[in-house]
């Protein structure tokens, strides 16, 4: 019974079934806001998923040897860490099944960045190792208050369980750290002020310029999904617990969507800001929000 | 097998990605094409995406008479364009040269180098006519993958005046 939950929650809801749909969606919502605010018509419905059906028939330029493996290898841990965060998100409260806890998530959400790093060194192209570069020094600048703020959440409730976190009640500690949760998300899915490892105008696509045909497509989904897992995960934690759950589902759904209109109007209205203004932004102003979220939580747990 | 034909055929129609290619123009046709991007043209909503690698490509946008200098690039970027594609010939001067027939450093028209699949004439052309183009060419690429054999590939794409003021 265990195994069938479990298998449920990665096959159907969260994971496959609903995440895959979810992230075209995503894509296409966040591509549509944008139209909408730049006073576009925006792409037609269900664009991202015409561009996935499209991109997997196209041709692949030939690459033999161990690097043409690895350049086929990379999305596809990309996409397979990307929907095993997302089957981890705790969406549906569990009886039994497999409970993963809040680390093995965050060690799921760092592995397609780290993919990307990695693929793009591997392309041996020269935007592809810039692109790669920078998304390695963005990693390095948003996780460290990205980690904090998860920690303190962590900490304020006493567990690094799912399950105990989604049912725990809410207090405004929780809500400083989904704060800095939210400051990172635009870094963590390369939206506007920190779309710098696919800047266009500058290094076309950064790590992804050599990649075409299906390894795109899986690239693309594995974004999406990224989307999916960190609006998620920030959603299924900011939404209390109730009595029923179809409404902890739809309120989830529903914070959610709001919070992908959110970052579209951020990605919308701001331009790319440099490398070092990122990081000086990240270690400087927001590393304030992260300690203040962890010390004012480790004082509640001494206190108490 | 034939629903996926189908489905394969939608998407090709329904998500052209291009790579706008620049073999000598004078920026006329350029800016035109940068125009059919923006909100007032707004070619996405036909899935029109200007890609920044030609590896993302589907349709090749090429614009200017090919030059001596730029001919072995526009071979190489033709080459770096994965399968299937088409060729967008933007302009009067990849059709014939334009005003720039009989220069000594003039190797063109584009058709003597790359297999045009759609002409759109103009010096510059409207906008509309660039847009027309594309969507043109991306039917091309869905009948393609129906039939290879069947699909015209020569199309002349234009918008009159008459049109555009109705």
């Amino acid at each position: 019974m265990n195994l069938l939950i479990a298998l449920a929650r990665f096959l159907i809801f969260p994971g496959l079934l609903f995440a895959v749909p979810a992230a075209w969606m995503v894509l296409w919502l966040e591509r549509k806001a944008v139209a909408l605010l730049q006073q576009r018509i925006g792409p037609p419905f269900g664009q991202p998923f015409f561009d996935f059906i499209k991109l997997l028939a196209k041709d692949t330029p030939p690459r033999s040897g161990v690097n043409g493996m690895l350049m086929r290898t990379w999305p596809l841990i990309a996409v397979a860490a990307s929907l095993g965060a997302v089957g981890l998100l705790p969406v549906l409260p569990t009886h039994g099944g497999f409970e993963g806890d809040l680390i093995l998530l965050l060690a799921l959400m760092e592995l397609p960045a780290i993919c990307l790093i990695i693929a793009g060194f591997s392309s041996r192209s020269l935007f592809g190792e810039i692109g790669s570069a920078r998304e390695a020094v963005l990693l390095v600048s948003y996780n460290l208050v990205f980690l904090m703020a998860v920690v303190s959440i962590a900490v304020a409730q006493h567990s690094f369980r799912l399950e105990a976190l989604a049912a725990a009640p809410l207090n405004a500690w929780r809500y400083l750290g989904l704060l800095a949760i939210l400051l990172c998300l635009p870094a963590k899915l390369h939206v506007n002020p920190f779309s710098l490892p696919n800047a266009e105008q500058e290094i076309y696509s950064g790590p992804m310029t050599e990649y075409a045909g299906f390894e795109l497509a899986l690239w693309q989904l594995s974004h999406g999904l990224e989307w999916i897992a960190g609006v998620g995960l920030v959603a299924a934690l900011a939404v209390p617990a109730s009595a029923y759950v179809w409404l902890d589902v739809v309120s989830i759904l529903f914070v959610g969507f709001i919070l992908v209109l959110a970052l579209s109007l951020i990605a919308a209205a701001t331009a790319r800001l440099a490398i070092d203004t990122t990081v000086r932004f990240y270690w400087q102003c927001t590393l304030v929000f992260a300690v203040a979220a962890i010390s004012s939580a480790l004082f509640m747990r001494l206190r108490s | 097998m034939k629903l996926w034909k189908r489905l394969l055929c939608t998407a090709r129609r329904r998500s052209p990605w291009i790579f706008h290619m620049n073999s000598g123009s004078c920026n006329g046709c350029d800016i035109e094409l940068i125009a059919a991007l923006t909100p007032r043209y707004d070619a996405e909503q036909l899935g029109v995406l200007l890609q920044g690698s030609p590896r993302h490509a589907d349709i090749l946008c090429v614009t200017g008479p090919v030059t001596h200098t730029s001919a072995p690039a526009v071979h190489t970027v033709y080459e770096q364009v994965c399968g299937p594609k088409a060729v967008v010939a933007i302009g009067s001067c990849p059709a014939s040269t334009n005003v720039f027939i009989d220069s000594r450093v003039i190797v063109g028209p584009l058709s003597k180098h790359l297999p045009v699949d759609v002409f759109v004439p103009g010096c510059p052309p409207r906008p509309d006519a660039i847009v027309r183009g594309i969507a043109t060419a991306a039917n091309l690429l869905a009948e393609r993958s129906d039939h290879p054999a069947k699909a015209d590939p020569l199309a002349v794409c234009s918008v009159n005046a008459e049109e555009v003021k109705s």
